[in-house]
């Protein structure tokens, strides 16, 4: 069966944000960019899913900017076997994406599409939901185990209080949470290899969708600056702080 | 003035606490019908109509609705919205699995976690984990939102007298099932409605260490355990204690950092705490930055002098 993967390029999680002094967004000049960590889980998936035989092959694709083709080379140098960009310099929102999926989907039938859970710079957790939702088909969000078997996929999800198994019938859609693996890293040979395997460039228009915003950001701001605090010398401040809070 | 189709929350018996924040967030937008799925959730049902804000509730009482498997819910949420403008529910796990399919199947966009209502439209939510907050304006007919449990008040749970009101249309999808649950049992406080949380890091070196430390503190304070990814990952904890970006999002009256170093995907899990007090050996840890009182020492020796002192 074939896997689809689908990467998003953002902003390094080791890097601290800053808020652009105009309230319109984020700024991104000059900031390291990398794989979404999510995203990183969900190609390591696939390729131990390929390892195992259960995947003959692993489509990456990714929606945004040309040099979103650097975040779909690392997922060829992790083991994906080719890529697909849907190139864009818009903002595209998590429902645009879903339904560029849906058209690489159509186009290419695999049987497990698997996504990150979230992506962590707009922190929304829809794709991958609305994707299986457009497709009409079942979806595992928040993957702690996934084990193929026969024609369905069981899926050990994270809840809030704990763990939950759910049996979906392929083809699935699947949405990692951190704890399902630890991605590899790309070696330097894997990294060559990657430059020769094939990625096709696409636009949203290819699968027919307006990526117009219908959400549209009035404005980002700082969020409230905590006042500085206090360091006490000892426990016995500690515990007086804490008398004062009415806690102890 | 706007009809909000509310998602409760609910574990066969009981409606979860989320359930009365969004309630809060759904009151702000107009007139408020709780929606209870499930399978024999009569009492469920008889509770919701008691919640302060809700006018009607529907329950809508089935097998198939019975683990709130997405396949399931979504259709029948869907199918409800043709006579509701919004349909807003707290962003818990279940709520997050379901209300995404539920915005794709109406073709609209979702707002994910608001942490405010600017406007009937209009909101705030945070990206970048917690480093920037974007208010956004929907332009779609019909909402779908999830609310940030921690930012609204709980309405009252008892106060109602809504109406009770059956409804029919779900149907099992033949495309999932439930297979089964491994529930951690806890007779702390939950994490995300306690009052106090104790949280240890990955300086507590092994699950043993990390229980013999922090949880007679916890037990001294009446609190509720979390703890970083770190402390997970290396299995001191189950996952469900998690803090942070990816785990838990909390709020609480104090929250104890004990060896935690204040990573950012962390601190967006707990910065909006109304005191944060970190006990620290490294004078430099970023969690500092937002402590209100720091403290800076060995917890080995800190942590059980501080519990024998309360």
């Amino acid at each position: 069966m074939k896997a689809l993967v689908t990467v998003k390029r953002v902003i390094d999680y080791n890097v601290k944000p800053r808020v652009k002094a105009d309230g319109t967004g984020v700024d991104l000049a000059n900031v390291k960019m990398s794989m979404n960590p999510f995203d990183e889980i969900a190609v390591e998936e696939a390729i131990r899913l390929k390892e195992k035989g259960v995947v003959t092959e692993i489509v990456a694709v990714s929606v945004g900017p040309a040099k979103a083709q650097e975040t779909l080379r690392t997922a060829l140098a992790m083991g994906a076997d080719r890529a697909i960009l849907v190139q864009t310099d818009d903002e595209v929102e998590p429902l645009a994406v879903a339904k560029i999926v849906k058209g690489v989907a159509d186009e290419e039938a695999p049987g497990l599409i698997i996504t990150g859970k979230q992506a962590i710079d707009d922190d929304s957790n829809q794709v991958g939901q609305m994707v299986a939702a457009l497709l009409g088909r079942p979806q595992g969000t928040f993957a702690n185990e996934i084990t193929v078997e026969g024609d369905s996929v069981v899926v050990k999800r994270e809840i809030d209080g704990g763990l939950e198994t759910v049996k979906l019938a392929l083809p699935a859609v699947v949405t990692t949470d951190l704890r399902l693996n630890e991605p590899r890293y790309a070696s330097l040979p894997n990294i060559m290899k990657a430059k020769s395997k094939p990625l096709a460039t696409k636009a949203p228009a290819d699968y027919g969708v307006d990526t117009a915003p219908r959400l549209k950001t009035l404005k980002v701001s700082e969020p409230p600056v905590r006042s500085a605090g206090i360091k006490v010398a000892d426990v016995d401040a500690l515990v007086a702080k804490l008398k004062e809070l009415g806690v102890a | 003035m706007a009809n909000v189709l509310v998602w409760v929350e609910h574990d066969g018996s009981a409606v979860k606490d989320a359930t009365l924040a969004a309630v809060t967030a759904a009151a702000k937008l107009g007139d408020v019908t709780a929606l209870v799925a499930g399978s024999g959730v009569d009492g469920v049902a008889a509770a919701a109509a008691q919640i302060e804000g809700v006018s009607k509730v529907l329950k809508a009482d089935d097998a198939a609705l019975a683990n709130a498997l997405a396949e399931n819910v979504a259709p029948l949420i869907t199918n409800l919205m043709a006579g509701y403008d919004a349909f807003v529910a707290a962003a818990t796990t279940t709520a997050k699995n379901v209300a995404p399919r539920v915005a794709a199947l109406l073709n609209v966009a979702q707002v994910s976690e608001i942490l405010s209502v600017e406007g009937p439209k209009t909101f705030t939510r945070p990206i970048y984990a917690g480093n920037a907050i974007a208010t956004v304006e929907s332009s779609d007919a019909k909402l779908v939102i999830t609310v940030r449990g921690t930012a609204f008040a709980k309405a009252n749970a008892t106060g109602g007298s809504a109406a009770v009101e059956a409804v029919s249309g779900a149907a099992e999808s033949g495309l999932s099932s439930f297979v089964g649950s491994e529930i951690a049992k806890s007779e702390r406080p939950e994490l995300t409605s306690a009052k106090i949380i104790v949280s240890g890091g990955r300086a507590l070196k092994d699950a043993a260490t990390f229980e013999s430390t922090i949880t007679p503190l916890a037990d001294k304070l009446g609190a509720a355990i979390g703890a970083s990814r770190a402390a997970v990952d290396a299995g001191y904890v189950p996952n469900d204690y998690q803090v942070g970006q990816t785990g838990k999002i909390v709020a609480p009256e104090v929250y104890v950092a004990v060896g935690i170093s204040g990573a950012i995907q962390h601190l967006a899990g707990m910065k909006d705490s109304k005191t944060i007090i970190a006990i620290n050996k490294d004078e430099d840890a970023p969690i500092f930055q937002v402590a209100d009182i720091g403290l800076v020492g060995d917890l080995f020796t800190l942590v059980p002098e501080l519990t024998g002192k309360l």
